[in-house]
């Protein structure tokens, strides 16, 4: 697909302009919260916070997965890894978000076996290769990739693989939104809403939102002209006092979404609370394997123990998952937590805020 | 050869690391300094001073898209010899290889070694093998050693960019990173990319003939444009600024690296070079660059400036931003 139209400067401006026209209409401070990582991303990488007009702020909300990863679901990874004949398999930017008292690339340069693997499906292959060890995935991710785990497990069943399990961290988006609305501590004013998660579960389960809390919803792609005209349409509902839910990302999300994609979560899946990091538990926003599918649970399959989970001192990350603070706000930004030395997990992940921050603006640097 | 696979013997010492040698590595490298199988290569060495740099390659898999470890590990030596000014003449090879591993896939990489080295116009002259167990390595690992000649009077750092001088690369960006990640399991693209890894000596040698005032050239392998720029604007205390429009990027990479979250200034390069030249040559080291079989995307994209060892991206419709290094390992958007 060529994108250079949503990479267009000419288009750009055009929005740049539109928007702070329509940001002068409405002439008070408005909060808008991208949801999604990879809008966090883009937003830094092509500098658009510095387009927005002065009452206009993008704040980053709970949309990278690592981050949202509570101290506990790390730890309890942990232990699994430290199992005797056990290999654990995660996405890379898992290793190295700490929890409570160790991290995963601690544990594998203990000598325990933690490997990072690029889809469920590669850890798959590796129990196939490893007959005699038990393999697990530690899955996190939205609506985006549990598909992909559940494939995973279709393709194990198809197999006979019997040393492949997974242990669900996942989260789903909507509801964690309603609490966002409902914290008295956020005053957002708009989302910009997930482009790959609608993809799989289209608009519809966002509308509630916009009907319930008069918070107006738009689901935008990753490139700068996609953002820029998010954030036009929700200006636009702002200045003409509408809520709705609207696509801006017609070339990635119908409003139905998926429905193949997400019956086959349904098949493996059920909805349970979820710890989010910051947060709090939110019921109903987490996905646990169905009982009938416990032998592919690795919580239940390999049983563990957990330390008692212990917070990370100074870490504000909660706060920043809010968007009650921005990531140079917090005390330990750029100062004791940095990529290179991260105390807690916005700072970890490719898609967290701090590192978004970090990367793209000099923002709190020497 | 009798064995199909490398066995532990093979790096023996004994009559079967002999046979390894002399039927398989010595015949397929092909070079007559090797061929006298010394301890030591004694060699013919052009007046001026040395050039010397090692690199030692683990990269997986070892086949990929347009190349392999064996064209990696000579064009990376070649390179890494040749940013300083120098004529690359002659190279030594180290293999680790693991119990197991194919004789068939290590000829296929001796012969690729083989053919870089012809490209390059240097000699491969000494070499050693060792074996380990199986599970102990990644079927094979190379380090090369490489030599060149370095004119009296030509001297080049990265600490020796001025405001005003240009920044040029050779050509379009992250081709060879991307070729290697479409090639991992789970992850394919419907356009293939191959691997850039080539040697660019020749290159090298016309732009200093077209600019003779070049301040200096880095090959950005890992970490990317980003690792070298900002290695640059620290060692030399200059702001860098980039333009991202003017960077030649392939729509199938910018496009593979925005599936996957990648940023493509962060993207692995084995046959690319970023140049820093004097505004008043920077035209005829572009030219001279364009003119090299391996420089046709070439291109002038951004400028050094005052300031205190930072490197900023122009976005295409007026944002600035910062351009970072790599920390760890580029990984795969999960969101």
């Amino acid at each position: 697909m060529d994108l250079s139209s949503f990479r267009d400067p000419e288009i750009a401006r055009g929005l740049i302009e539109a928007i702070a026209a329509n940001a002068a209409e409405i002439g008070r401070e408005v909060k808008i919260m991208e949801v999604c990582g990879t809008h966090t991303v883009a937003i830094a990488k092509n500098g658009l916070r510095a387009v927005m007009p002065d009452n206009v702020t993008l704040l980053s909300g709970p949309g990278c997965p690592v981050c949202v990863t509570a101290n506990e679901d790390i730890d309890i990874a942990i232990e699994l890894a430290k199992r005797p004949d056990t290999i654990v398999t995660t996405f890379g930017d898992m290793m190295k978000v700490p929890g409570s008292y160790s991290s995963l690339a601690r544990e594998k340069a203990d000598g325990h076996d933690v490997r990072i693997v690029y889809s469920p499906l590669d850890a798959l292959a590796l129990a196939a290769k490893e007959p005699d060890k038990q393999v697990v995935f530690v899955a996190v991710g939205f609506e985006t990739t549990i598909p992909l785990i559940a494939a995973s497990i279709l393709r194990a069943e198809e197999q006979g693989l019997t040393n492949f399990s997974v242990f669900s961290a996942h989260k789903t988006v909507p509801l964690a939104l309603a609490a966002l609305a409902n914290d008295p501590e956020v005053k957002i004013d708009a989302f910009i809403l997930p482009g790959h998660v609608s993809t799989i579960i289209g608009s519809k389960p966002y509308e509630f939102i916009a009907e319930e809390f008069h918070i107006p919803g738009v689901i935008t792609g990753f490139e700068p002209v996609d953002v820029l005209q998010g954030v036009y349409m929700l200006l636009k509902q702002l200045e003409e006092g509408r809520a709705e839910v609207e696509i801006g990302y017609h070339r990635g999300v119908a409003a139905q979404g998926n429905p193949t994609a997400w019956a086959l979560v349904e098949k493996y899946f059920e909805p349970i609370d979820a710890d989010w990091r910051g947060i709090g538990v939110i019921p109903g926003t987490g996905l646990g394997l169905r009982a009938e599918y416990d032998t592919y649970n690795a919580v239940v399959k390999l049983p563990v123990t957990p330390p008692e989970p212990k917070a990370i001192k100074g870490c504000q990350c909660g706060e920043v998952l809010r968007g009650i603070i921005v990531p140079y706000e917090c005390k330990l930004f750029a100062k004791g937590c940095t990529p290179e030395h991260p105390i807690g997990p916005c700072m970890v992940s490719s898609e967290g805020s701090c590192a978004a921050y970090y990367r793209f603006t000099d923002y709190g640097k020497a | 050869m009798r064995s199909d696979r490398i066995l532990l013997a093979h790096g023996s010492g004994g009559t079967m690391m002999r046979e390894l040698i002399e039927e398989c590595i010595v015949p397929d490298f092909d070079d007559d300094a090797l061929k006298r199988l010394d301890d030591a290569a004694s060699l013919d060495f052009p007046a001026g001073r040395l050039a010397f740099s090692t690199d030692t390659y683990v990269v997986h898999p070892i086949f990929f898209p347009g190349g392999d470890i064996g064209r990696l590990a000579i064009c990376g030596t070649v390179n890494d010899v040749a940013t300083s000014g120098a004529t690359p003449l002659y190279i030594s090879v180290g293999f680790v290889l693991e119990e197991g591993f194919l004789v068939e896939d290590l000829r296929r990489v001796l012969l690729s070694m083989r053919d870089a080295a012809r490209e390059a116009g240097v000699h491969i002259v000494t070499g050693d093998t060792k074996v380990v167990e199986k599970g102990h390595g990644d079927g094979i690992f190379i380090n090369t050693a490489g030599v060149g000649s370095l004119p009296e009077g030509l001297d080049l750092s990265g600490s020796y960019c001025k405001p005003g001088d240009k920044v040029l690369v050779s050509g379009t960006l992250g081709d060879h990173g991307i070729a290697i990640i479409s090639t991992r399991e789970g992850l394919s693209f419907e356009t293939s990319i191959e691997t850039d890894a080539a040697p660019l000596n020749a290159l090298i040698g016309n732009v200093l003939a077209a600019a003779p005032d070049t301040r200096c050239f880095r090959d950005p392998t890992r970490g990317g444009l980003s690792s070298t720029l900002n290695e640059m604007a620290t060692a030399s205390g200059v702001q860098i600024t980039v333009v991202e429009d003017a960077v030649p990027v392939k729509p199938q990479v910018r496009g593979a690296s925005e599936m996957l979250g990648y940023d493509v200034f962060q993207v692995a390069n084995e046959g690319k070079m970023v140049a820093i030249v004097p505004a008043e040559q920077a035209e005829a080291a572009l030219a001279a660059m364009k003119a090299s079989p391996y420089g046709e995307d070439a291109a002038i994209i951004g400028d050094i400036e005052e300031g205190a060892g930072k490197v900023y991206v122009k976005t295409s419709f007026g944002s600035t931003r910062i351009m970072d290094m790599l920390v760890g390992e580029q990984l795969p958007r999960i969101c």
